[in-house]
């Protein structure tokens, strides 16, 4: 069990630069998933990690030591890939145990190591069979099975579940997480499903174009997204997101002549930012509330338990979450209106959160000081 | 053809391929640039000194009008046997590919004058077609005379392209099932969809879809009748009658070995190997295009 | 097949039927006459049904062509061209797919490039070269003047010479030094996923242990396949045995003998004794490819592309 330390780690293919100098600490027995949309870097920073690609530049220590040099063997790493990369040759049994038989161990010990593990993870009954005669889930298995057996300081995961159907995945998650908790083995695990990483880790690292956005808890990147890219890529429905400027008066003004009475003071007058509230944070209100805004239905997905309102307004699509049972047609009126400190800012120019000094009161204790507006 | 997962070795993969590398550069580059020097000198047969020629052993062998005889026979040669090879195993594929019961015996035998060599062909076809024996023979029965390809050059030539044509149909075979099965079924379903009958299909569907292939064989088809026309010439014929199925590989051979002039023998090996490299070249621009339909 | 129809599948029968009597006929008649005796197989027209005599042929051709030594010589040219190019295009191919080193397209060019001139177009060249397989290097000693410097500072005059007339690496090696079988191997290594190959990292293998236990297992088919199309290519091979041996006595291969089976001009004309010779003659290739046909059906459509 190490911590991970990476300094401003850079990946560069060619000329074209793929991971912009990371630094990230991932503590002793930490889960922390690193999240993204696809290509943006997530996979080959953990394949850095492993050592299955060059690190271009910086540093990568596990357990305080530079590892840059050594091979992916010599760094006490497990991984678990994406299509599990079994051995199609070789028995369920002969998969586990092969890091062991390369590293000489005696057979004996082997075939108990195995079997041990093997059956921590339901398979001992299918040690003979071929990963061709396995389900998907079982090969998921096998390939989990064949990380633990070397007993690794460190776990990483490559999108191990994107080839499993959203049953199993389910099943899969809760499985990863018991194994986390039983083995506390410092795990890095690679994701685009947002559902899946917030579930799973204890910190989240969020990633865009080769940048880390955020680092933070699930809670955190929800709450206090750092950035404009984690605010729209973190929650579903995603956050809604409204580009305009804040005049002297007042008053937020976007669009042609959408206005909304938002006093942030003198400091953000002629500030261009990017406007944004969570579709659960969004009420109805009666018409003529002062603030609120009119929009146009559009349609209503039913969702069982609650519904998203479509709706729109001078263009502007507003997505609502709505728990009453009301009927709402296509095409009637409504209004919206939030709480100031549901409110979240984004510098039109770099993306980044921008505090608005309103105090949420249901994150009251949580220090503010990590989100900082780059200037 | 990057693969993201490699090796970085520097020595390792040099001691892998010296092997390989060795044997190629050996019995492939050195023959085929001395091939080239000889072409352009004037050698004593089998050593002795050498001069420089020029272009001579070409001027002379282009001058020559039996060079061109053997070029043009080669020519008909090679497109008549291709176009009956292909024709007999496209159709046999074709309706291979219905899998009725049965077809996978058909199919498994119908590969096998793959496995046979061409000299052993020759032999029997020899035999089949002798004028004196009891088979095709037997038509001098009725019209004495009729039928003798030790002396009818035209006869014998018709009888080493359905020999080479025979032999290739296991080869032409095998491809143009696998094209033909290569086809996803869903777009043959949505044909008879449309209303197309079976026969229908093969015109309008099958045969344009397996077009790829059906060129690729077409110059493997080609080159192969310039370098496998040997085995069977040499046991049915001989080049004869008066030199009748003369064909280009097979007068290398004879000026080379037979007639000992080298020199002639390099420069008509070096215009062979100038039509191989260009009908590979035409093949690879072929596949490559293939790859991108696909 | 989508639809019944009963006429279609009466003609595909039909022409299924054509095809396999165009296909047999040659192997029946070659047996058929084999097994007949000189007045039968003189018979114009001649019986297409089996006689008694097979054995008897046999043994006439094979006494008369020296049969067994020549059946020992192809299988020692067909194993070792076939075992010779297995192993030589495993190696190049993993080097090729695997690694990464400079040169490495370089190496895959001149592999490359050998597919394009089969040993037929270069024969001339060729049996010189095998007329001595080391003058190569003699030649490049000479070019670069290092015969000369050695001779004027030991005195020795370096003369390399190997002569592969009339041996068996003569007969074998030019057939191995062409690209088929390499790149059948290749083909079949791109598709090995990548995860593959770091799965096998991650669990500390090297290459070399990476391709004993992981691809050449995985390589099996592949390589029964070009065990299938080497076997039946140097089996069949007759114009190079023929320059590379003039001692057909002892280096004769089964094919070169078909032609001295043949009939004279003026001799007897016993076509069922040179029959029976070609039956054996053409028997072994043709086990293998009915025995082989599923793996070499694949390993030859891949191998050409």
């Amino acid at each position: 069990m190490s911590a991970i330390t990476l300094k401003s780690v850079k990946k560069r293919y060619q000329k074209s630069l793929v991971v912009h100098g990371v630094d990230v600490t991932i503590e002793q027995g930490e889960f922390v998933v690193i999240l993204g949309p696809s290509g943006c870097g997530k996979s080959t920073l953990l394949r850095m990690i492993a050592g299955l690609e060059e690190i271009s530049e910086g540093e990568i220590l596990i357990g305080g030591k530079v590892v840059n040099d050594l091979e992916p063997r010599e760094r006490g790493c497990a991984m678990v890939f994406q299509n599990y990369a079994l051995y199609p040759h070789m028995t369920v049994a002969g998969n586990i145990g092969y890091a062991l038989k390369v590293a000489g161990m005696k057979r004996v010990q082997r075939d108990a190591k195995v079997l041990a593990v093997a059956t921590s993870v339901g398979l001992e009954t299918f040690l003979d069979r071929r990963p061709g005669q396995l389900s998907g889930g079982q090969r998921q298995r096998v390939a989990m099975a064949r990380a633990m057996v070397r007993e690794p300081k460190v776990f990483l995961f490559d999108e191990p579940f994107s080839n499993l159907d959203a049953k199993l995945r389910v099943a899969m998650r809760s499985e990863v997480r018991r194994l986390h908790r039983d083995l506390g083995v410092t795990s890095v695990f690679v994701t685009h499903d947002q559902t899946e990483a917030m579930t799973l880790a204890d910190r989240l690292i969020i990633m865009n174009a080769g940048k880390v956005e955020q680092v933070g808890t699930p809670s955190e990147v929800y709450h206090r997204p750092a950035s404009r890219f984690v605010a729209d890529f973190i929650g579903s429905p995603a956050m809604n997101l409204i580009e305009g400027v804040f005049d002297a008066h007042g008053f937020f003004n976007y669009g042609k002549d959408g206005r909304l009475p938002v006093d942030l003071g003198s400091r953000m007058a002629g500030r261009k930012v990017s406007l944004g509230v969570r579709p659960e944070a969004v009420r109805r209100a009666q018409p003529g509330t002062s603030g609120a805004i009119a929009a146009t239905v559009d349609y209503v997905e039913e969702l069982g338990a609650s519904r998203l309102i479509y709706a729109s307004n001078n263009g502007h699509q507003i997505i609502a979450v709505d728990t009453s049972s009301a009927t709402i047609p296509t095409g009637s009126q409504l209004h919206f209106t939030f709480a100031e400190q549901d409110m979240h800012l984004f510098a039109a120019e770099d993306g980044r959160r921008i505090d608005t000094g309103i105090a949420d009161p249901r994150r009251s204790s949580s220090p503010a000081n990590d989100l900082t507006i780059k200037a | 053809m990057e693969r993201r997962a490699f090796y970085r070795k520097t020595s390792l993969p040099w001691l892998l391929l010296a092997p390989q590398l060795l044997l190629i550069l050996v019995f492939f580059y050195w023959p085929t640039t001395q091939a080239l020097y000889w072409a352009f000198t004037l050698e004593q047969p089998w050593g002795g000194g050498n001069s420089w020629a020029g272009w001579d052993n070409f001027i002379s062998v282009f001058q020559d009008n039996r060079y061109w005889s053997t070029v043009i026979r080669s020519a008909f040669y090679a497109i008549t046997a291709t176009a009956l090879s292909m024709a007999a195993a496209l159709t046999l594929a074709l309706f291979a590919d219905r899998a009725l019961k049965g077809t996978k015996l058909f199919q498994g035998i119908f590969i096998w004058p793959y496995a046979i060599a061409a000299p052993a062909a020759g032999v029997a076809f020899r035999f089949m077609f002798s004028p004196e024996a009891g088979l095709i023979g037997a038509v001098n029965q009725i019209w004495p005379g009729i039928w003798d390809p030790s002396t009818n050059g035209f006869q014998a030539l018709g009888m080493v392209i359905v020999c080479h044509a025979w032999l290739g149909i296991g080869y032409n075979f095998v491809f143009f099932l696998a094209a033909l099965q290569g086809i996803p079924r869903s777009l043959n379903e949505a044909g008879a969809m449309d209303g197309a009958r079976p026969f229908r299909r093969m015109l309008d569907l099958q045969l344009p879809l397996i077009a790829p292939t059906t060129f690729f064989l077409f110059i493997i088809n080609i080159i192969s009748s310039f370098t496998d026309s040997f085995g069977l010439i040499d046991t049915m014929t001989e080049g004869g009658p008066i030199g009748a199925t003369n064909v280009m590989v097979y007068k290398i051979y004879f000026d080379g070995f037979k007639g000992l002039d080298y020199s002639g023998a390099a420069a008509q090996s070096i215009v062979l190997m100038l039509i191989v490299i260009v009908l590979t070249f035409i093949q690879f621009r072929w596949v490559e295009r293939k790859i991108h339909y696909n | 097949m989508i639809e019944r129809s009963r006429t279609f599948d009466i003609i595909t029968y039909c022409v299924m039927a054509i095809g396999l009597v165009v296909v047999i006929a040659p192997f029946w008649v070659v047996f058929v006459a084999g097994s007949q005796s000189l007045q039968e197989v003189s018979r114009v027209p001649i019986s297409l049904w089996p006689s008694g005599h097979l054995f008897e042929n046999i043994s006439a051709a094979w006494t008369r062509t020296d049969l067994g030594p020549k059946l020992v010589n192809s299988l020692i040219v067909a194993l070792g061209v076939t075992t010779g190019k297995i192993v030589l295009a495993a190696l190049s191919a993993f080097a090729i797919v695997f690694f990464s080193f400079r040169g490495r397209m370089l190496s895959f060019w001149l592999i490359f490039v050998t597919l394009m001139l089969p040993l037929e177009v270069r024969i001339v060249p060729t049996y010189s070269v095998a007329a001595n397989a080391l003058g190569p290097f003699q030649s490049l000693l000479d070019m670069t003047g290092l015969t000369g410097l050695i001779q004027s500072l030991t005195g020795i005059q370096i003369a390399m010479s190997w002569n592969l007339l009339n041996s068996y690496p003569g007969m074998i090696l030019p057939l191995i030094a062409t690209a088929t079988g390499t790149f059948l191997y290749r083909q079949f290594f791109m598709t090995i996923p990548d995860e593959l190959v770091e799965a096998s990292k991650m669990d500390g293998s090297g290459p070399m242990r990476f391709f004993f236990e992981v691809l050449i297992p995985l390589s099996r088919t592949n390589m029964l396949a070009l065990a299938t199309i080497m076997f039946v290519y140097s089996w069949n091979q007759y114009l190079w045995p023929l320059l590379i041996t003039t001692d057909r006595k002892n280096y004769g291969t089964a094919v070169m003998q078909l032609k001295a089976l043949i009939p004279a001009q003026n001799g007897t004309p016993d076509w069922n004794v040179t029959m029976a010779g070609a039956l054996i003659i053409m028997l072994p290739p043709l086990l293998v490819v009915a025995f082989m046909q599923r793996w070499f059906v694949r390993g030859l459509i891949s191998s050409d592309k």
